[in-house]
């Protein structure tokens, strides 16, 4: 099962950055999940930058970093960063978690309670005197902006200070490399984003491979140079953001990225001249135009789309490219964040189409309207049922 | 009131609890930390004395401190006289009878330390050792402070481990609960009455201190957890 979307493009690594930055994994591990037991069984190089752990909770993500951290023994392979073996089954060979010199930022964060900020961010530099520990401590509260915090403990500061902090305390001892498991999971999109531009400055003068866990889809896109994706354990893809994010062909794939729209459908028809098909949707008398795949007239196949790539029309629209031009009406709108889903009954099967504010108020949405919904035929994702 | 087995009994309690701390530290952090498969066999060890009659608990301490024990003819042949029957005999005694006191809210509060804050310790460059100084004892102060006081009230209260191991020798093994006991047999009941209603006060202040320091006072340093409870509350 595995598939390789891409022939996984190395990111190009500045002639600057020194090459011994590689994190090499190649491990087997046994682990447990609410599910059963599973067999992470992976294999990538991270170069310096980030490289993003895409997968549902389960999928092994945590279990990965732990065993990079040392934290927990692979059952058997090798764990190696700029030709440094950490853990080497044959060898016999598994040092540390405490001298392997490798950020990790837990997903609770893990602040010491009983510290204050700075004492915290102070913690991983006891091998330095007390100057040179303040001096540098202090640089890195400043590049994070929590310098007022100092003397704080984390009970008595926010969620997102926090998350500076604990960003802050493994940063200033300078790892060879950074593990980050979920750290921006419960912040608000704002405070998202400042922290990204101070971890993406602070790596632009380390140049170290940082590996940042997430389920989040737009995680991936605003941080990604490569994305590692992990379904079960293993790797089903492996690339740049953009070509793992929007072409799957795993339906587990298709889930992990968020495809609003799942239709199970039949093929009518296949139109080889032009590159396309048609198929019909269970659950209405709707046919859709999609990419032609490797496929014959009556088997079933699932299209995803997402609901960001279709339009709503309140007229029916002439003159189009897009091939699908499906004629309903507005159920329900709910609005997230500055987002309006608008359901949409197109002759028995509901849409989810994403509209802006702007849109929602300049076409007058609302239940009960008339509405015609416009999909592309590229926008049409085909898996196997 | 007899005040000279007062202060002995006081001097005993403090010895035996301030002991307890280094030797019962290390037997907690083992049982916490510890995965050997064996480890359960250990903690029933540590708690028997709870359990056991402390005449059962002292019979075995006099015969292992006697002379005809290896240890009791090794301390012979350095100090000149046996161990039975002295102050420090008591202590060896009380040590034994008081340790579950002392272990059992140690290992309960370093269990209660969130394990991802070791493993942060860890990826932070710090040692075990280190990471038990600098995060779990000092995040176990409410537990350290509840085994020092139990133990202490523990070791005032004995009696027939005292009696069995030391005897009932006038400022040297005689203690206050001893003493009750010869009063009561003097029929000397108002002298009885005095004492042991001095030994209740003091019992009293001390467990009201651990408790009320459990409840209110270690809440003012974020260590708001009752720690004589075995688990890991929030």
């Amino acid at each position: 099962m595995e598939v390789r979307i891409a022939p996984a493009p190395q990111p190009a690594v500045p002639p600057s950055a020194p090459i011994s930055s590689e994190l090499e994994v190649r491990i087997r591990k046994r682990f447990p999940n609410p599910e059963g037991s599973f067999n992470l069984n992976v294999h990538f190089r991270a170069l310096a930058g980030f490289t993003i752990v895409f997968g549902a909770s389960g999928a092994g993500k945590t279990t990965l970093l732990d065993c990079i951290a040392g934290l927990t023994e692979p059952d058997e392979g090798r764990i190696a960063v700029g030709g440094e073996d950490f853990y080497d089954s044959e060898k016999k060979r598994n040092v540390a978690a405490w001298k392997r010199r490798i950020g990790y930022v837990h997903q609770d964060l893990a602040l010491f309670p009983h510290l204050t900020a700075e004492e915290n961010v102070e913690y991983g530099l006891s091998a330095l005197n007390a100057t040179e520990r303040r001096t540098r401590s202090r640089e890195m509260l400043q590049a994070f902006r929590i310098e007022h915090l100092r003397d704080r403990r984390p009970a008595q500061i926010s969620g997102g200070e926090r998350q500076r902090v604990a960003l802050a305390r493994a940063l200033v001892t300078e790892p060879r490399a950074l593990l980050l498991d979920e750290p921006l999971a419960a912040l608000d999109r704002p405070t998202k984003s400042l922290i990204v531009g101070d971890l993406r400055r602070w790596n632009q003068n380390h140049r170290v491979p940082i590996l940042f866990v997430t389920h989040n889809g737009e995680e991936v896109f605003a941080l990604g140079d490569e994305v590692i994706m992990l379904d079960a354990g293993r790797i089903v893809a492996q690339g740049r953001p953009h070509e793992v994010m929007r072409a799957p062909r795993l339906e587990t794939v298709a889930h992990l990225s968020g495809f609003e729209n799942i239709f199970d459908t039949t093929v009518l028809a296949l139109h080889e001249s032009r590159g396309t098909m048609t198929c019909r949707l269970e659950k209405g008398e709707v046919d859709l135009e999609t990419p032609l795949v490797r496929a014959e007239v009556g088997s079933r196949l699932r299209v995803g789309v997402r609901a960001g790539d279709l339009l709503l029309a309140t007229a029916e629209p002439h003159g189009l490219s897009a091939r699908n031009i499906l004629p309903g009406t507005i159920r329900r709108l709910v609005q997230r964040d500055v987002i309006v889903s608008a359901m949409v009954d197109c002759g028995g099967t509901e849409f989810e189409v994403h509209v802006t504010l702007a849109a929602r108020d300049a076409l007058g949405l609302g239940p009960g309207k008339s509405v015609w919904v416009v999909v592309k035929t590229h926008s049409c994702h085909l898996m196997g049922v | 009131m007899n005040w000279e087995a007062f202060w002995l009994t006081v001097r005993l309690a403090a010895v035996v609890s301030a002991l307890l701390i280094f030797i019962g530290i290390p037997i907690a952090y083992w049982l916490t930390y510890s995965r050997w498969r064996w480890k359960f066999l250990v903690e029933a060890a540590v708690a028997l004395p709870i359990v056991l009659p402390p005449t059962v608990l002292g019979f075995y301490v006099l015969v292992a401190l006697g002379s005809r024990s290896p240890l009791g003819r090794w301390w012979e042949s350095l100090t000149g006289h046996t161990l039975a029957f002295t102050f420090e005999g008591l202590v060896i005694g009380s040590l034994l009878y008081s340790l579950p006191f002392a272990v059992q809210p140690f290992a309960a509060s370093f269990g209660a330390v969130e394990p991802s804050l070791l493993a942060a310790s860890a990826s932070l460059g710090h040692s075990p050792v280190q990471t038990f100084r600098r995060i779990v004892l000092p995040l176990s102060k409410a537990g350290l402070v509840t085994g020092f006081a139990l133990s202490f009230a523990h070791t005032l209260g004995e009696f027939g481990v005292v009696l069995m191991v030391g005897g009932n020798i006038p400022g040297v093994t005689r203690t206050t609960s001893i003493d009750i006991y010869d009063q009561v047999q003097a029929a000397n009941y108002s002298s009885a009455n005095q004492t042991a209603l001095v030994l209740l006060v003091i019992s009293f202040l001390v467990l009201s201190v651990v408790y009320g320091l459990n409840r209110y006072g270690l809440n003012r340093f974020g260590l708001n957890r009752r720690l004589w409870a075995v688990g890991p509350w929030k």
